[in-house]
């Protein structure tokens, strides 16, 4: 079994907001997104994903609507609306300034080893 | 703000937002099922991966929920589970919630007392600033203020913005064809200006009206307005007749005005027809009333008071001697005497209160225990901690508050009881206690002692709860280490309530001591079938041999009654109050340092003989002796023997007045008569024949030929009072008691009667919630231990063993408490000292007593577990496991 890592608190939203940037998709092409982009790397507690879901529709930064599948099932799709667009723009940017932070410490911590 | 409307959406559609997640959640298992089996899973495999990936389905719509549902409605879900968990099991909230009103109401109601006493400011304006001030001599510490003396304090100090005066009054007056005796003050023209109360009809006394030769003016009170004067608007201007002579009603006091410390008054005069005490420097007779100016204190007062009084005392040598002047705070003379009564009382209720939450945690305890399996249930069917210990906040809340409606009406209804208990002599005394009830002090202290009661009963399960371990609570059965845990927290709550109840048991023993040793006080008399009542004699006697044959024609008529063995005349009857009595010195010897003052008792030569006096030198005066024409005699208590003439024999040695140098031969010598209050020691006195120093007013003190006689003193007052106006329908009569009332209702045995009651209730009550919060402990050690002494009987243990092993750690426990609780009470018996008379704060007999009693009482209560627990069926025991 691969290590799996378990998500730094906070990021699953920004992670569901930037698998919608491509197309809708429902809560399990979410799932599998994630899983996929991250080459299995980044699991979730898939149940954990529809909490999230929801506080992402109350702030309002995705929309859902019940269409059919590929498969001829019905599933709720979730929109980035243009709210969510700019809110992950911010996140991405807060996100990678701290990445960038954290490297740097570790590289100096490295550099002085 | 913006996800409040989707929020309200989802509210009010909430059917529909849950099936569509249920359906949401169906779909997406359902995919991953799918996936799986393409993926070449077996069915059974793929469905079991699919819900292990997904995760716990319930907690995850849980928290879908909680995130599109506004706070409140969790709350109100858990408030609801709250009622059902209560309602349940309603023999556990009764209980709950009676002692937590018990504990409450008793708080609160004391408190509300506390508050009427000594939080609320009196009615005055800026109360702290108002102080009395007193003259001080050795014999009287706080003592009444002589007119003259007052006018050169006016004078020469500085650090009031006012400096008042008042005394006290009695009218005679005639009221629908009948004579009858009103209370009155006489006070100086600022009075009520230092006081900041103006009148609510008509006007103040002006400055000057205190002055000899000002017209007749009264302010009368609010009560006597209504009563006498049935209200009428046009009062202001009319006149009254008081002792026979006109005064104009020029004002009428406010209703909520009262001044505690003279009572109730109808009628308020100005000083200004000075009385012959008021014309002389020597006689003290008023009381000093003051307001500070702004920024000085107290003590700066008195500085200036003390320096002030000892130039008088340098300018008047004769009169002055050994005065001194004193300020206090108004407040001290209010209140002063209630005070350590009252805190005492709290501190009980409060006792009583940290009982009764302790007993109502352990109760919860238990309950959280019981409930392990439902709480372990909930967890994992996805409630989080959180939720779980608001879950008990709530419960607790709910207790709480209904706890507290409960306690708020039971201080009501305790706050009536207490009230209809006070006699109404003492209610005068008392004003600030009218109105008495719930206001908002009172209930912001009862909403402080809830919230407090609140949190603890939030945090004790709620912290159980953190150590909880889920998988073995699930377990059915299994007595993990949270039952271990919480038996050591219980137990540490028993000890806690046991040491409490002691220290309430030993604070009541101790007062019911006190108050036991003194109404046992020798008083030097025998205060059985004695009565006494006020008689005033009318102006229009004016020469001695008037008054004199007047007094004797009354003893006479009065004796003749047959219900009367013995009656005579007194110018004070015993247990009353000390007085400061009059300056006096052994004849022809220097004077002592210090100045002595002896209080003098003006009394017929029955007098002592009535009284039951034991003489023990010399003789009494005889009737004849009685006469302002004879040679001055006096009989002297023992004190006063040993303190003028030690060593010596007293009898037929002179005593000299010091201001008038009048001798006065010592006849006799009585033991001492209780003359002040029973809790003082013992002081010089002296008796002088009455008429040889007649007064206004004196008692008419008659033994009873029995005891009944004496007791309905309504009837004997009314033999009395027609006795006595057969000689004369103008004389009053007023204040009908017998002595043994008089004692009993005397303001040391009054004080400690009220809290040795009450605290011996709070005492009981303790007792009771600690005794039972024993056994409840006992018997929840006992259950759970039930195979483990299965074990131990299967492996031999006899039934007495098993039974001994029971007691013995109930043993430990009650020993742990009493020993705990007896070092608390000494500690808190020296708080209440100024309570306890004739009694050490470490009594042995009372501690000894607590001991017992409570040891015993608890003994009873680890007995019955301890024999369920040796009753156990081995057999049954261990299967039941």
């Amino acid at each position: 079994m691969t290590k799996k890592s378990d998500l730094l608190p906070g990021t699953l939203d920004m992670l569901i907001l930037k698998t919608l940037t491509r197309a809708p998709q429902h809560g399990y092409g979410i799932a599998l997104s994630i899983k996929r982009l991250s080459d299995e790397v980044l699991t979730v507690e898939e149940g954990s994903l529809y909490p999230a879901l929801q506080r992402l529709l109350v702030q309002g930064w995705v929309k859902a609507e019940w269409k059919m599948t590929e498969t001829n099932r019905r599933a709720r799709y979730y929109t980035l609306t243009d709210e969510g667009r700019r809110q992950l723009g911010q996140e991405l940017s807060e996100f990678e300034r701290m990445i960038s932070a954290i490297g740097r410490v570790l590289r100096d911590v490295e550099g002085a080893a | 703000m913006k996800g409040f409307f989707f929020r309200l959406g989802i509210l009010l559609r909430r059917k529909r937002f849950s099936s569509e997640l249920d359906e949401e959640m169906a779909f997406h298992r359902a995919a991953t099922e799918h996936d799986l089996r393409s993926e070449g899973l077996s069915p059974e495999e793929a469905k079991f991966a699919a819900t292990r990936r997904f995760g716990n389905t319930t907690r995850m719509k849980e928290r879908s929920h909680e995130v599109v549902s506004f706070r409140f409605e969790t709350v109100a879900q858990d408030l609801s589970h709250a009622f059902r968990q209560l309602r349940k099991n309603p023999g556990f909230a009764a209980t709950a919630i009676g002692v937590l009103a018990l504990g409450i109401g008793a708080s609160v109601a004391l408190f509300a007392f506390v508050d009427a006493a000594l939080i609320k400011p009196m009615p005055f304006v800026d109360p702290n600033r108002i102080v009395s001030v007193y003259e001080t001599v050795p014999s009287c510490l706080l003592c009444n203020v002589s007119y003259q003396n007052f006018r050169d304090w006016q004078r020469e100090s500085h650090s009031f913005a006012a400096l008042e005066v008042w005394g006290y009054a009695r009218y005679t007056l005639h009221a629908d064809g009948a004579i009858a005796m009103a209370d009155g003050a006489r006070v100086s023209d600022g009075f009520f200006r230092a006081l900041g109360v103006k009148p609510m009809l008509g006007r103040d006394f002006y400055a000057g009206e205190d002055r000899p030769g000002s017209g007749r003016t009264v302010l009368i009170s609010y009560a006597a307005w209504q009563k006498r004067f049935g209200g009428a608007s046009d009062v202001v201007g009319k006149t009254t007749q008081l002792d026979d002579l006109p005064y104009t009603v020029i004002g009428v006091l406010p209703r909520d005005f009262h001044f505690a410390v003279r009572g109730e008054s109808d009628f308020w005069t100005a000083l200004n027809d000075p009385d012959g005490c008021q014309k002389r420097r020597g006689c003290h007779s008023l009381f000093g009333l003051a307001r500070l100016k702004d920024n000085v204190s107290v003590a700066t007062a008195s500085a200036e008071m003390t320096a002030i009084a000892s130039q008088l005392e340098k300018q008047y040598p004769e009169t002055n001697r050994g005065f001194g002047a004193v300020v206090r705070p108004l407040s001290e003379a209010v209140v002063g005497q209630v005070r350590p009564v009252l805190l005492v009382l709290l501190s009980g209720a409060g006792l009583l209160l940290l009982i009764a939450c302790v007993n109502v945690v352990s109760l919860l305890l238990v309950r959280s225990e019981g409930r392990r399996q439902e709480i372990a249930l909930r967890g994992a069917l996805g409630a989080s901690t959180g939720r779980l210990i608001r879950q008990f906040v709530i419960e607790g809340l709910v207790l709480v508050i209904a706890g507290t409606a409960a306690g708020i009406g039971s201080a009501l209804v305790a706050m009536r009881l207490l009230l209809s208990l006070i006699p109404a002599e003492r209610m005068e005394a008392m004003p600030y206690l009218e109105g008495l009830g719930l206001n908002a002090r009172v209930l912001a202290f009862a909403a402080g002692i809830a919230m407090l009661a609140a949190m603890l009963f939030a945090v004790a399960p709620a912290l159980r709860l953190k150590t909880r371990d889920l998988r073995g609570d699930l377990a059915e059965g299994s007595r993990g280490s949270g039952g271990r845990a919480w038996k050591r927290l219980g137990s540490r709550l028993v000890m806690v309530e046991l040491a409490t109840a002691v220290v309430l048991l030993v604070g009541a023993g101790l007062l019911g001591k006190s108050l036991y040793r003194l109404l046992h006080v020798d008083t030097g008399f025998e205060p059985e079938r004695l009565a006494s009542a006020v008689v005033s004699i009318p102006k229009n006697y004016t020469t001695d041999a008037q008054v004199m044959a007047l007094e004797r024609a009354l003893v006479a008529r009065v004796e003749a009654l047959h219900e009367v063995k013995s009656a005579s005349i007194a110018s004070s009857t015993p247990v009353r109050d000390w007085d400061g009595g009059v300056n006096i010195a052994a004849a022809g010897r220097s004077l002592p340092k210090e100045r002595v003052d002896v209080p003098e008792r003006d009394v017929s030569a029955e007098y002592l003989h009535t009284l039951g006096a034991r003489l023990m030198r010399g003789r009494y005066f005889t009737d004849a002796e009685d006469d302002p024409a004879k040679p001055r005699v006096v009989v002297i208590n023992e004190t006063m023997a040993k303190q003028f003439f030690p060593g010596e024999d007293a009898v037929g040695k002179d005593l000299e007045y010091v201001q008038s140098k009048q001798k006065v031969r010592v006849i006799g010598v009585i033991e001492d008569i209780k003359e002040g209050q029973l809790d003082t020691p013992n002081r010089a006195a002296m008796y002088v024949p009455f008429n040889q120093d007649s007064w206004g007013a004196f008692n008419l003190v008659v033994r009873t030929a029995s005891l009944e006689e004496a007791k309905d003193t309504a009837a004997l007052l009314q033999s009395i009072t027609r006795a006595v106006h057969e000689i004369d329908k103008d004389i009053p009569v007023a204040g009908g008691m017998s002595i043994s009332d008089t004692i009993r209702t005397s303001n040391a045995a009054y004080l400690r009667r009220t809290t040795a009651w009450l605290v011996g209730g709070f005492a009981v009550l303790a007792l009771i919630l600690s005794v039972v919060g024993l056994y409840g402990v006992i018997a929840y050690s006992v259950a759970q231990r039930t195979r483990e002494i299965g074990v131990r009987m299967a492996l031999g243990a006899s039934r007495q063993s098993v039974h001994s092993l029971i007691l013995k750690e109930a043993s430990l426990l009650t020993g742990m408490g009493i020993a705990l609780g007896l070092l608390s009470s000494v500690a808190a018996a020296n708080l209440m000292r100024k309570l306890l008379f004739g009694t050490a704060t470490w009594d042995v007999g009372t501690l000894a007593g607590v001991a017992i009693v409570l040891g015993a009482a608890a003994l009873v209560a680890s007995y019955i577990p301890a024999r369920r627990a040796a009753e156990v069926n081995p057999v049954e025991a261990l299967r039941a496991e």
